[in-house]
């Protein structure tokens, strides 16, 4: 089945240059996909164009083979830095919790089968211990896992993560890298992964993008010519 | 023996006066109210709508004394009205950063100033609408705020989970499918409710005080967010009702006694935060 697909779609932000032209892609279920490229290239936009935070100037994006998005598909999104800026202190659980909503409705009261769907995100995220304790009081990387099951708490069937590892050490990638595998294989989940740099999760990843203004890559990670093994320094 | 008592106050019994009666009752629904609806505004870094809306609400009470319609409609009306077109001016970014706040603020000032002057109004039943008064809630606001205020409780309640993943992240709760717009025009109509109702007990002026300082006080003590909610709602009843018994007995406009018994809570809150007491979580 296929879940995203992008169809001659170009964008620029009002009044600027344009920073994507005529992109032509499509992600299949369950696939793990990393889009790659510059500062600047288009990355962040393009995620956001597949999400539905943007509309694309010409061309057209379809979710789960529908333009009409993102109800038709489950989505789960990470934005970059994604951290709860509240003045108040949010648990685990609630933070899970809130990301049930977009199954039960808005108007539709919690119930215990919401609790228990929250719990079992928690536990895949490998926070049950952690549950009650305010994100706040969390490392970077548990803060990050805990995001990751607010968003699973929505049953996604594309996990969109924007820059994901920004800010993590080296432990909490292995471990994000691992439980996105596991997400994929076990539940599975289409990972659209965002990022200019891999680490820990280059072998899990089985297609590459690379981006610059456009799709300059689109292929297998081992593909990838010699000279552009470093992302950040494509030349399209 | 009652702190009256030890102050050497009058010892005449606080609820013999009815003006008292429908002062606690009107309160305690506000106190309640709007720190309830604060909670989500301050959640998301929007503090000082109240501000606003409390200046648009100057306005409705200003049109009210001009054609001679009760000013708490007018302000209920003019408040919900504005409120909605600060959230819309801010989302869909037609005025950057707080110009939506500060084209309200002051166009409702203006506004307010203008029909005032129309309506020869300027005199001291103005001022009770701008600090507060005990002496003015009659059994028909009593009604109004009880309708109202327990009809924007159930509403909190219920969508208490959706305003929660707004408040979190409004991007990702748009892209999830949450309908973001609609909460966000819901919310700020009921802010727009709660300045209204709140204006004849703490006054337009100092509003927006009660649906943030017991938030933030709140914030400071809780160990979650349904935790800080309820504190928030408890903190602004103790501070209303305090309010209310520090202006009869000192002859005090309640507006300020409330904000200002509220502000010392906060400060207080904020010395056990310093001293480690608070939030050790799980």
């Amino acid at each position: 089945m296929r879940v995203v697909e992008l169809n001659d779609v170009s964008f620029a932000y009002e009044g600027g240059p344009p920073v994507l032209s005529g992109v032509d892609m499509s992600i299949d279920r369950g696939e793990f996909v990393a889009i790659a490229g510059p500062n600047g290239g288009g990355k962040t936009t393009l995620v956001r164009l597949i999400v539905g935070l943007e509309r694309p100037g010409a061309g057209e994006v379809l979710l789960g083979g529908s333009p009409d998005q993102p109800r038709r598909l489950p989505i789960g999104y990470l934005p970059q830095r994604a951290d709860a800026r509240l003045d108040a202190p949010i648990t685990v659980t609630e933070l899970v919790l809130a990301g049930r909503v977009p199954v039960r409705g808005v108007l539709a009261p919690l119930r215990a089968a919401d609790r228990r769907a929250a719990a079992e995100a928690i536990e895949r995220v490998g926070l049950t211990e952690l549950r009650d304790r305010p994100i706040t009081r969390l490392s970077g990387g548990q803060r990050q896992r805990a995001f990751i099951a607010k968003a699973l708490a929505g049953e996604p069937e594309l996990l969109v993560l924007d820059e994901p590892t920004a800010g993590v050490d080296a432990d909490a990638q292995e471990a994000l890298a691992a439980l996105l595998d596991g997400l994929r294989r076990d539940l599975g989940v289409t990972v659209l992964y965002v990022s200019h740099e891999f680490g820990a999760i280059e072998p899990y990843v089985e297609r590459l993008l690379l981006i610059r203004g456009g799709i300059v890559f689109d292929g297998k990670p081992s593909e990838l010519p010699s000279s552009w093994h470093d992302p950040s320094h494509v030349h399209g | 023996m009652c702190m009256a008592d030890v102050l050497g106050l009058p010892l005449a019994s606080i609820l013999d006066a009815e003006f008292m009666r429908l002062a606690f009752a009107s309160g305690a629904v506000v106190g309640v109210l709007a720190p309830a609806i604060g909670f989500f505004l301050v959640q998301r870094q929007m503090s000082l709508i109240g501000d606003g809306i409390g200046h648009i609400a100057f306005a409705g009470v200003a049109l009210g004394y001009l054609i001679g319609v009760s000013p708490v409609l007018t302000a209920l009306i003019a408040s919900v009205a504005g409120a909605v077109g600060i959230e819309q001016l801010r989302s869909r970014r037609r005025a950057v950063g707080d110009q939506a706040l500060a084209l309200f603020f002051y166009t409702g000032i203006a506004a307010g100033v203008v029909l005032i002057s129309a309506a020869n109004a300027l005199n001291a039943t103005l001022f009770t609408f701008l600090f507060g008064s005990i002496l003015t809630v009659t059994r028909g606001d009593v009604i109004l705020v009880g309708a109202l205020g327990i009809a924007g409780l159930a509403l909190i309640a219920v969508l208490y989970q959706g305003l929660v993943a707004v408040a979190v992240d409004e991007e990702s709760a748009r892209v999830s499918g949450i309908p973001v717009s609609r909460l966000n025009v819901t919310l700020a109509g009921l802010a727009g409710v709660a300045v209204a109702l709140s204006m004849r007990i703490v006054g337009i002026l100092l509003i927006a005080a009660l649906m943030v300082l017991p938030v933030m006080t709140a914030s400071r003590i809780a160990r979650s967010l349904a935790s800080a909610l309820v504190s928030s709602m408890a903190i602004g009843l103790v501070s209303v009702l305090a309010g209310l018994v520090i202006s009869y007995y000192f002859d005090l406009a309640p507006g300020g006694a409330i904000v200002l018994f509220a502000a010392i809570l906060f400060c207080l809150a904020s010395l056990v935060e310093m001293l480690g007491l608070r939030r050790d979580g799980g």
